[in-house]
């Protein structure tokens, strides 16, 4: 489904991805871990468009269609979505409008037909109960002041809706509590299934317990060094990154 | 005073004026208009808004214009009681109003004058009691042989404890030149909805002077919108009595090469009074807009609650604003608060909408769209936000 060869991306003049290769088939779940600034964050970016980040060799095959060559909003219509890890706040528009937009937009590009206003709130009840989130929040602004959880919540709401065919989540376990954790978590797991695809990527093993991943792999200086079954996880939260950042470490 | 004497850009007014019906007051505040002249960039109040686009061209007097037009026009906007002129005449209800009693010294305004000596046909909307329907007040203005000019008066009138709402809309096509005045009166405890909408033409001039006068303990809120027009100054003077609260929120668009100018003057006059200013701004292509709210405490206006936000959404490099708040505070127990921002729309916001497969125009289109939002929202009239909401 994903196929990502020799991968090389810039930030601001910097390179941070350095040869990256991964391949991901149709319905696995892949951990992405790795120390801070080993480049996780950068190949989720890399992944949905982001224009911040440039690509500067490689390719990106989705489903066999050149992933780099789309916009941003023509990968999310293909199917890939990206949980943030800062989920952006958008006061005016309400997440139901926003959601109704994404949907219709995304359904279109599937040949179905746009859902009307009850079809839509119906779907959209449905899925809000996996998430154990309140209705009375479809109303207000996207995000707008939003507890961190509630704003992770919300980005696995919103790929509940819109059921992607790869689901990128970008750090979703950062800043929540163990409570919030296990809510996100029993989110995501109920969207498992045999045709959807997942990169999950964190920094610490404690969201795989939850989210438990088919393949780990280990991402240092801007490439993949190690890749592994979900055991893996286990031995990097024993041994911490040692050994993955000390190139980081004398490079600062 | 001889024709000699007055320079060039005067005396179109004049020949106009000789024209036209007349009464004392007609001949004073045409007098004083010629003794004023228009003001000019060396003014502080002006200082960003040039009237020679304005000033270089001769209007005439207005004339009536095609019915089957106005009708056409009339029937695209919310229904409910009307007072509808068609280039300065009014057409509906046909009795014209012409006694005026007026608060406003024209004596320091040029427009004012302006306004008082072609004073015709006025819309008056007296309140007592509770208004159950919003008052639609509907200037039309459309073309004729050469560009015309209306001088439109508006006298709203709320009693002690009286409650409505009253709209101003202008529409046009083609070049004219609006010169609207509208005075606002707030007895006791009175509760006044105000909304004015300007949607003239693109190429036309439009200046407006609102002034409102609030008595004890009344409420109002003026909303003003301002889409249309190659030149546009809205000027709003509120003065507040105690324990009065207004509110002023407003929106300005422009786009092109057109201009549009926003002036508030709040003065608390008056101890426990609060004011609450909200003005938003949209700016593309060449455009250019001012805001200049001032905010005057009184020495006696102790526990004044005063607060002024101004934000502008710039969406080229070429446009320009200039905002400034201007605050004068003469007593020590008042809390005034203001802020004015400038900004682009949010990448990260537009990255997000884009994310979740909304395209980059639909995303753009939608975060000006919960820019503006909040102006339209408090409008009382479903039928009437929902048309202006329809506008932005």
């Amino acid at each position: 489904m994903l196929e990502i060869r020799n991968l090389h991306a810039r930030v601001a003049g910097r390179e941070i991805l350095k040869g990256l290769d991964l391949t991901i088939n149709t319905g696995e779940v892949h951990a992405i871990m790795g120390p801070n600034g080993s480049g996780k964050s950068t190949l989720a970016q890399v992944l949905s468009g982001r224009d911040l980040y440039q690509v500067t060799e490689g390719t990106v095959t989705f489903d066999g269609k050149d992933l780099l060559e789309m916009s941003p909003e023509d990968r999310a219509r293909e199917g890939v979505f990206m949980a943030f890890q800062y989920p952006v706040e958008i006061p005016g528009v309400s997440n139901l409008y926003f959601l109704k937009a994404a949907l219709n937009t995304i359904r279109k590009n599937r040949d179905l037909p746009e859902l009307d206003a009850m079809d839509f709130l119906a779907l959209v009840k449905e899925r809000m109960k996996l998430m154990d989130m309140d209705q009375a929040m479809l109303n207000r602004a996207v995000n707008a002041g939003f507890s961190g959880g509630e704003k992770k919540r919300n980005e696995i709401f919103q790929m509940a809706v819109l059921e992607p065919k790869l689901a990128i989540l970008d750090e979703t376990d950062s800043g929540l509590d163990i409570d919030a954790l296990k809510i996100v978590a029993n989110g995501v797991n109920a969207l498992r299934s045999p045709e959807r695809s997942m990169i999950v990527v964190t920094h610490y093993q404690r969201l795989l317990n939850y989210i438990v991943p088919d393949f780990v792999h280990v991402l240092s200086e801007g490439r993949i060094v190690k890749s592994g079954g979900k055991e893996l996880a286990l031995e990097l939260e024993e041994s911490g990154y040692v050994g993955y950042e000390t190139e980081t470490a004398n490079a600062r | 005073m001889p024709v000699e004497e007055i320079s060039q850009q005067l005396a179109p007014y004049l020949e106009a004026f000789d024209r036209v019906p007349k009464t004392p007051l007609h001949q004073a505040a045409m007098e004083r208009f010629l003794e004023l002249g228009f003001p000019t960039s060396r003014e502080e109040d002006w200082k960003f808004t040039n009237l020679a686009p304005l000033t270089r061209m001769s209007f005439e007097p207005a004339e009536p214009g095609d019915a089957k037009v106005a009708a056409k026009i009339l029937s695209a906007l919310p229904p409910g009681p009307r007072i509808v002129f068609l280039n300065g005449r009014r057409l509906t209800p046909a009795e014209p109003n012409r006694s005026l009693e007026t608060r406003l010294d024209f004596r320091k305004r040029p427009f004012v004058a302006l306004n008082t000596a072609f004073l015709s046909d006025l819309a008056t909307v007296h309140v007592k009691g509770i208004l159950a329907e919003p008052v639609h007040v509907i200037y039309i203005s459309l073309p004729g042989g050469r560009p015309r000019m209306a001088h439109p008066r508006n006298l709203f009138v709320f009693e002690s404890g009286a409650q409505g709402s009253v709209i101003e809309t202008y529409v046009g096509e083609n070049v004219y030149f609006n010169n609207a005045v509208t005075e606002i009166i707030a007895g006791e405890g009175a509760v006044v909805e105000h909304v004015k909408l300007q949607r003239e033409s693109l190429d036309a001039f439009h200046i407006s002077t609102i002034h409102i006068e609030q008595g004890r303990g009344s409420v109002v809120t003026s909303r003003s919108f301002a889409l249309g027009g190659a030149l546009a100054r809205t000027e709003i003077n509120a003065v507040l009595d105690e324990g009065s609260e207004c509110t002023l929120n407003g929106l300005y668009a422009v786009d092109g090469h057109r201009h549009v100018d926003t002036r508030t003057v709040i003065d608390h006059a008056k101890p426990h009074a609060t004011s609450h200013e909200l003005y938003k701004g949209i700016l593309n292509d060449r455009s250019s807009a001012v805001f200049n709210g001032k905010i005057i405490v009184r020495k006696d206006a102790q526990k004044t609650d005063a607060k002024q936000t101004n934000k502008n959404l710039v969406l080229s490099e070429d446009a320009t604003i200039n905002t400034k708040p201007q605050l004068e505070i003469f007593a020590d127990d008042v809390r005034c608060t203001h802020g004015a921002t400038v900004g682009q729309l949010d990448s990260d916001s537009i990255f997000y909408l884009r994310s979740r497969g909304i395209g980059e125009q639909a995303a753009r289109a939608m975060l000006i769209e919960a820019f503006t939002r909040e102006i339209a929202d408090g409008i009382k009239s479903q039928a009437f936000r929902d048309y202006v909401e329809s506008l932005l």
